[in-house]
This record gives C-alpha cells, sequence and structure tokens, in this order.
C-alpha cells in the first residue's frame, strides 16, 4: 500500500485579481489526511482568496492546487467541489433553502444522488453537529449558534475530505464556542481553519500557518508559533488580554 | 446578535396550519383549481341580470371551502387588503363613465359605470377571496413546491424562493439600520428627513446585492449548477385531483346554470 495523497496540496500558487491587485505570491501548503490546521493571518493578508482557490471558485492564476491527489481545474470543478466542503463565515449566507432538511440535502442532490442515500445523508450530517431535531424548521427560527452548526451539516453531507471554516467562531456566544468545537473534534476529517480567534485555534489545531501579504511567513505547532511574540507582533495578531499559551492545558 | 428575528412574521403570516382535507390536498392541485374558479369568476358576463346571483353563488361555495378547511370569516376578511387599489378604481368608475345616469343619494352616476364597477369589485373580492383561502390552507414551501411542479419556469420558483428565506433576514436588517438611526436621535417626520432615508434604501440594496453575490458563492461551492434540487414529489391520484377541481367545477356549474335559466 502507497501512502494516500495529502488531502490537500497547494504548490507555489499566486494570484492577482482583475484589477492588478496581486493577492497571493507564491503560496505553498500541504495538509495530511486527518490533519487539523489552523490558517491565521490579518486582514487582507490573502486567507479568503486562498481559501477561495481550494474549490476553484477562483482558478487561473499561477501554481496548482490538488485535492486528495485530484487537480483543481475546470474538468473536475464538480468532484472538487463535493471533496472540499467551506463552511462560510455567515450562516445565513449558507442557508438559503426553505428548511435545515432541504438545505443539507442541497449539496447530495446536486451530485445526483438517489433519494434514500440523500435522506440517509441528512440524517446523518444532521446528528454529526447534533441538530437532528431541527429537520424540519426553517433557518431563521435557529440561534446563531445553531445555525452555525447547521451550515456545517450542509457540507458534511457531501462526505468531504478536507473541511474549510472562515472563522467559524465569530458572532458565537461562549456555549455556542463550545459547542461547536465538541463537533468539530470529534469530525473524522481534514479540516483547515481561518481564524483570527487565536486561543480557538490552539483548542482545535495541533498546527498552524501564518499568512500574511500573500505568502507562508511561519508555519508549525500552534503552541510554539503562539508563544513567539515577536511573530506575532511582526504579523498583526494578537493574543487575548491575559492569554498565556504556555499555561494552557 | 441575534436581534429581529419575529417569529411567523412576514410573509408566511398568511398560512394557518391545519390538517383539514382541503389543507392535505396537493398544492399543485390547489393551484389549478383557484386558478381555474377564478378564470370561471371572470368569464361571468357583466350586465347579465343574473350575475350577482352568480355572484352569490360562487361566494358560498367559497365560504362552504372555508368551513371545511377550518379558516374563519375574520381570516379571509383580512387577505382583502390587497384589494384595496381595486376598490378606489372600481368606485371611480360609476363617477367617470359615460351613457344613461342615474341618481345614487344625489350624485348622478353612470348605469354602465355602476355595473362595471359593481362586476369589476365582485370579481376582485372572489378571486382574491379564493387566493387568500389558498395562501391559509398551503404552507409557503409546499406552494412554491406545487410551482415547481406546474413547471413554472425553474428562475422564477428559486427568485420567489429565496423571496421567502430571505424577507426575514432582509427585514431584520432593515430593522437595525432603524433602530441605529434612531438611537442617534433621528426621526422620520420632516421632507429632509428623505435625505437620509433615501441612501438609507440604496445601502440596504448594495448590502442585499452582496449578500446575493455571497449565497451563490455558497451555492457553487455546494455543486450549484443551475437548478434547485428538491425532493421526492408524491404521485397525486385521479382523486385527489376531483376534490381540488371541485370547487372550480361547481363554479362553473353555477356559470351554467345561469346563462341557460337567465
Amino acid at each position: 500500500m502507497s501512502t494516500p495523497p495529502p488531502s490537500l496540496l497547494v504548490d507555489d500558487l499566486a494570484f492577482a485579481y482583475p484589477d492588478g491587485h496581486q493577492a497571493l505570491f507564491g503560496v505553498d501548503l500541504r495538509l495530511d489526511q486527518g490533519e487539523r490546521v489552523a490558517l491565521l493571518g490579518p486582514n487582507g493578508a490573502g486567507k479568503t482568496t486562498l481559501v477561495m482557490h481550494l474549490n476553484g471558485i477562483l482558478r487561473g492564476g499561477r501554481g496548482r492546487v490538488e485535492v486528495a491527489g485530484l487537480p483543481v481545474d475546470e474538468h473536475n470543478l464538480q468532484e472538487v467541489r463535493r471533496r472540499v466542503g467551506i463552511v462560510f463565515q455567515d450562516p445565513d449566507d449558507q442557508l438559503f433553502m426553505p428548511t435545515v432538511a432541504d438545505d443539507v440535502a442541497f449539496g447530495p442532490r446536486n451530485l445526483g444522488l438517489p433519494e434514500p442515500e440523500v435522506t440517509r445523508r441528512v440524517a446523518e450530517a444532521l446528528a454529526a453537529v447534533d441538530m437532528a431535531d431541527a429537520a424540519d424548521r426553517p433557518p431563521h427560527h435557529l440561534s446563531f449558534g445553531q445555525r452555525r452548526r447547521v451550515a456545517v451539516a450542509t457540507v458534511l453531507s457531501m462526505r468531504p475530505e478536507v473541511l474549510v471554516l472562515d472563522e467559524p467562531s465569530s458572532n458565537l456566544d461562549p456555549a455556542g464556542r463550545r459547542e461547536l468545537a465538541e463537533v468539530l473534534e470529534a469530525l473524522p476529517v481534514t479540516l483547515l481553519m481561518v481564524t483570527h480567534d487565536l486561543p480557538y485555534a490552539l483548542q482545535l489545531c495541533p498546527r498552524s500557518v501564518v499568512l500574511d501579504a500573500g505568502v507562508v511567513v511561519a508555519d508549525g505547532a500552534t503552541r510554539e508559533l503562539l508563544a513567539d511574540r515577536e511573530l506575532l507582533a511582526a504579523h498583526r495578531l494578537e493574543l487575548p488580554f491575559g492569554f498565556d499559551p504556555r499555561s494552557v492545558g | 446578535m441575534g436581534a429581529g428575528h419575529g417569529h411567523g412574521a412576514g410573509l408566511a403570516a398568511m398560512y394557518v396550519p391545519g390538517a383539514s382535507p382541503v389543507h392535505r390536498l396537493e398544492p399543485h392541485t390547489k393551484l389549478v383549481a383557484v386558478l381555474a374558479f377564478a378564470l370561471v369568476v371572470v368569464l361571468t358576463p357583466v350586465h347579465a341580470g343574473w350575475a350577482p346571483w352568480a355572484y352569490a353563488g360562487f361566494l358560498s361555495l367559497l365560504l362552504g371551502v372555508a368551513a371545511v378547511a377550518g379558516i374563519r370569516p375574520g381570516r379571509l376578511l383580512r387577505g382583502l387588503v390587497v384589494e384595496v387599489p381595486f376598490v378606489f378604481f372600481a368606485l371611480l368608475l360609476p363617477v367617470v363613465s359615460r351613457g344613461p345616469r342615474t341618481e345614487v343619494l344625489g350624485l348622478s352616476l353612470s348605469e354602465s359605470g355602476l355595473a362595471a364597477g359593481g362586476s369589476i369589485l365582485a370579481k376582485a373580492t372572489l378571486s382574491v377571496l379564493a387566493a387568500t383561502l389558498l395562501a391559509a390552507t398551503t404552507d409557503p414551501r409546499a406552494l412554491l413546491r406545487g410551482l415547481d411542479r406546474l413547471r413554472l419556469p425553474a428562475v422564477l420558483v428559486q427568485i420567489l424562493t429565496f423571496m421567502i428565506r430571505y424577507a426575514d433576514v432582509v427585514g431584520g436588517e432593515l430593522r437595525r439600520m432603524k433602530v441605529a438611526r434612531e438611537s442617534r436621535g433621528f426621526r422620520a417626520r420632516r421632507v429632509g428627513a428623505l435625505k437620509v432615508l433615501g441612501p438609507a434604501a440604496g445601502s440596504l440594496f448594495i448590502r442585499s446585492y452582496e449578500r446575493g453575490e455571497r449565497v451563490h458563492l455558497a451555492m457553487l461551492s455546494r455543486g450549484y449548477t443551475g437548478r434547485l434540487p428538491t425532493g421526492p414529489v408524491a404521485v397525486v391520484g385521479p382523486r385527489s385531483w376531483a376534490a381540488a377541481l371541485s370547487l372550480p367545477l361547481a363554479a362553473a356549474a353555477v356559470l351554467g346554470a345561469g346563462s341557460l335559466l337567465g
């Protein structure tokens, strides 16, 4: 048996927007199967641009992206979008169908799966985020934390290889934050988490990557990166007042 | 900040949950029934002497359906609010129409205008009542599924789906903007206030537009290819069609009887 290909491979990725603004200058990133990695960096570092490349929403720059060995290109787009599940920051953007169950079924139905399989996956994904009771409710009747978890379910139902979360802890109350962390920790998928919430990164991701000005400036154990004051200061990253990464068990 | 998620407000407010035979009918059969009923109502000749009797017959049919569905008359009356602009037009007709005139309460009114106005009022009221009955007995989401089954263009169904989903979200944004304005002492009383409200409407539009782009992105990320996939659809037998179409058929019978006897 050969070793499986990395879940995500980004090789020398560079990209400029049509207006000439260059966002990425040769990014390299490799995520092995089952890894949980935080993507850190100040606003405007290129994090979102990088994420948009992972499922081929943005293409056409230099370099290449592969998902579990499959290159992201026009031809593979549908399969790539199955393999990479992106959870966007505002759950109201992600949940557009009239009921929770319809929304979780949106991806699997787009894949053309038979209806019994769709039903099975909806039940499984909602159970994984502890929202099985909400299947028939309209999304706008749920709390913000519940909507965020349902948003995670909407991509889990596609059985992704990589789960990409954009600011998963934003706007959550402490209980909602903890509930989401419990859900994420239990998921058996490769995880890439874009966040400004450094304690959350430390809690969930053993490894972190710092992106600034379109290049990867640091890649290592989260605990060590967060203990490096000079590195944090150089890239506009700040720990909450009184938080010491070395004292967290 | 979960402010402003009004439960049951907005577009779903018309729906009265229930389990009556009318509620249980498949939505697309009900849509066809209401459309056919409205067609029969509109076909009733305006100047026939028996027309008022036919309108009364149609009305009693609707009230019968409402009774079966357990919808109170008060609820139906509230549905008539959308008709108000037509009422103004109908009231105007007897005053502006030509032809022989008659005295009503000291006003000189056109006879044909009275007939036309009264008939517009009756037909519009009956059609709106039928539509209100449909909205009261059918969940908005089921209604969309019905439209989809009737082969309404997919794009239109999607637009309506998003309207139902995002009416509350956009409404919430509107309320938050209003609260934010008023928290800084703004009062929408003077004409000068339009200078503030105009840009506010503009910024709401921009926000909604940007949200639309983000939603589209989220849809693409989950393999959207141009149509909203729907779940399994139940096969509808001739009996449910017969039950749904009994309303327009009875109305057609009333119309037929009127033209034969009148």
